[in-house]
């Protein structure tokens, strides 16, 4: 039953900031604000852990495929986890750790404090004004923090893994040959279903808050937790999804 | 310029009546102040009025139109013509005084950004706090935030305007200079004015008429002199304090 509100009222949400995006009905200059806030702001945290755990798989990875033979496998291994996994679940959760945890605060503050009163008594719907914003800014971005979440990965790995006998001809040679343009698509493609997510989770959080200060750190504790668990089980359906499509199209 | 009539309101929150059974008229141009005791539902009824929340039973009209039964987005075609200056001021932490005031015109641009930064200047004059347009909300004091309120609710030019306190907090210069601000505003424009207040003096010196609340309901009306005169002793108890 609060599963089902939950969804129907995300689904809403969500549909009425589409409808105002699609009409134009939203200020570009607060969107792209939100851009910055959102999205580059949380590039370096992004890469920061990207890089840490692109070097510890190759510090495992590489070990084991040298001793058996594999060493040409262990750049096209790195690469493919990240491009289709690792990259685009990685920036999914910091965004929403650190964006998403944020607009939850921020328009939770907002509903304690008659903000949101405030801005239906200038008649202009809270919905129109900071909802659309956020959830475009966030679609847009978070594509770019998981092309930097790749680049990172990918680096790290590569250069602990020319420590541990894995020259860096043969790590790129390695990805040339077992990763193609349509791996960092379909990785990509996910994380515009998981801003999509971060930014209405957290959007709604903040809008249902209840009145106290209690009630902001309730919601924006709520909209991490639904947010980070949202990006792993929808990541599960979306691989199965991702992978029929693109065997269709063979 | 806009008439208000509030009839049979009640509003609930889980089982419990907050407001029972309101009703208030208020004619074109004229201050009618609300007084009452804290808790007795004073803001819940301008919250009401303003479409910010439904009442359970009643109606609400505004130059005619029933206000209750309205979607949210025919809700912010009348409240073009609604302003409301909140107890606590609402401001928007984010924006400058600057912007906060010139939020509905600019929103809207029913003004050239030249013409609204001038109207920002005059009513922040009119407040008693001019060249304070960069500051932001977190800079003032509660005072200040209260005014700089009030004059964001007097830019957009309603016709109906509701202060939830305008006063209270505020020292008695400056609550002098608000209260003759009310009253010039409906002198000027003839805007329709409910002033929520537990401002006796204030109260006596404004309004047309007074509503006494008391634990959600409306117990009497009467001008300024029929309330003094008044055998009620929950009114005599506050109109003597
Ligand atoms: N959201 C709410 N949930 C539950 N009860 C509420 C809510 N808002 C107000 N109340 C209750 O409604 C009653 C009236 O509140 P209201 O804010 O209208 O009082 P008021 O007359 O404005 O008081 P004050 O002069 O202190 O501002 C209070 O008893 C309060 O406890
Ligand atoms: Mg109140």
């Amino acid at each position: 039953m609060v599963a089902a509100t939950f969804v129907g009222e995300t689904s809403i949400l969500a549909g009425q900031a589409a409808w105002l995006a699609v009409r134009g009905k939203f200020s570009l200059r607060e969107t792209i604000r939100q851009m910055a806030a959102m999205g580059v702001d949380s590039i370096p945290i992004i890469m920061l852990t990207c890089a840490a755990t692109g070097s510890v798989l190759a510090f495992y990875v590489a070990d084991v495929l040298v001793r058996f033979g594999g060493s040409g496998f262990v750049g096209g291994m790195i690469a493919l986890s990240f491009l289709l996994e690792l990259g685009p679940v990685l920036a999914g959760v910091m965004v929403a750790a650190r964006s998403g945890a944020a607009v939850a605060a921020e328009i939770g503050s907002m509903v304690v404090t008659e903000q949101i009163d405030a801005l239906r008594m200038m008649s202009v719907p809270p919905v129109r004004y900071l909802v659309t914003p956020r959830v475009l800014a966030c679609i847009l971005m978070m594509p770019i923090c998981g092309l930097f979440a790749d680049m990172a990965g990918i680096f790290g790995g590569l250069v602990m893994a020319s420590t541990h006998g894995v020259t860096q001809s043969a790590f790129m040679e390695s990805i040339r040959t077992m990763a193609t343009h349509a791996d960092l698509m379909k990785g990509l493609a996910k994380t515009l279903w998981f801003g999509l997510t971060i930014a209405v989770v957290a959007c709604h959080q903040g809008l249902n808050t209840q009145r106290g200060a209690t009630g902001v750190g309730a919601a924006t504790t709520r909209s991490v937790v639904l947010c980070v668990v949202f990006i792993f089980v929808s990541d599960f359906f979306l691989a199965q999804a991702l992978s029929g499509a693109s065997a269709s199209m063979r | 310029m806009s008439e208000l009539h509030v009839t049979g309101v009640s509003y609930a929150v889980s089982d419990r009546l907050i407001l029972k059974g309101v009703d208030l008229e208020v004619r074109q141009g004229e201050i009618l102040a609300v007084m009452g005791m804290s808790g007795s539902g004073k803001t819940t009824l301008l919250k009401c009025i303003a479409g910010l929340i439904k009442p359970s039973r009643g109606s609400i009209t505004v130059d005619g139109e029933d206000i209750v039964p309205m979607s949210e987005a025919q809700l912010d075609r009348v409240r073009l013509r609604i302003g409301l200056v909140f107890q606590y001021a609402a401001l928007f932490d984010s924006l400058t005084v600057q912007e906060n005031v010139g939020f509905g015109p600019l929103q809207h641009r029913t003004k050239t950004p030249e013409a609204v930064a001038e109207l920002v200047g005059s009513l922040l004059a009119d407040v008693g706090m001019p060249g304070t347009e960069r500051m932001l909300p977190a800079e003032l004091s509660g005072g200040m935030r209260k005014r700089v309120g009030l004059a964001r609710a007097l830019a957009n030019e309603p016709g109906l305007l509701l202060y939830d306190e305008p006063t209270s907090g505020l020292d008695p210069v400056i609550a002098r200079t608000i209260d003759d601000l009310i009253v010039e505003t409906r002198d000027r424009r003839g805007v329709t004015s409910v002033v929520v207040s537990h401002d006796i003096p204030s109260i006596f010196r404004i309004a047309d008429r007074v509503a006494m609340i008391d634990n959600g309901a409306i117990i009497e009306t009467g001008t300024p002199a029929e309330l003094r005169r008044s055998s009620d002793s929950r009114v005599r108890a506050f109109v003597d304090a």
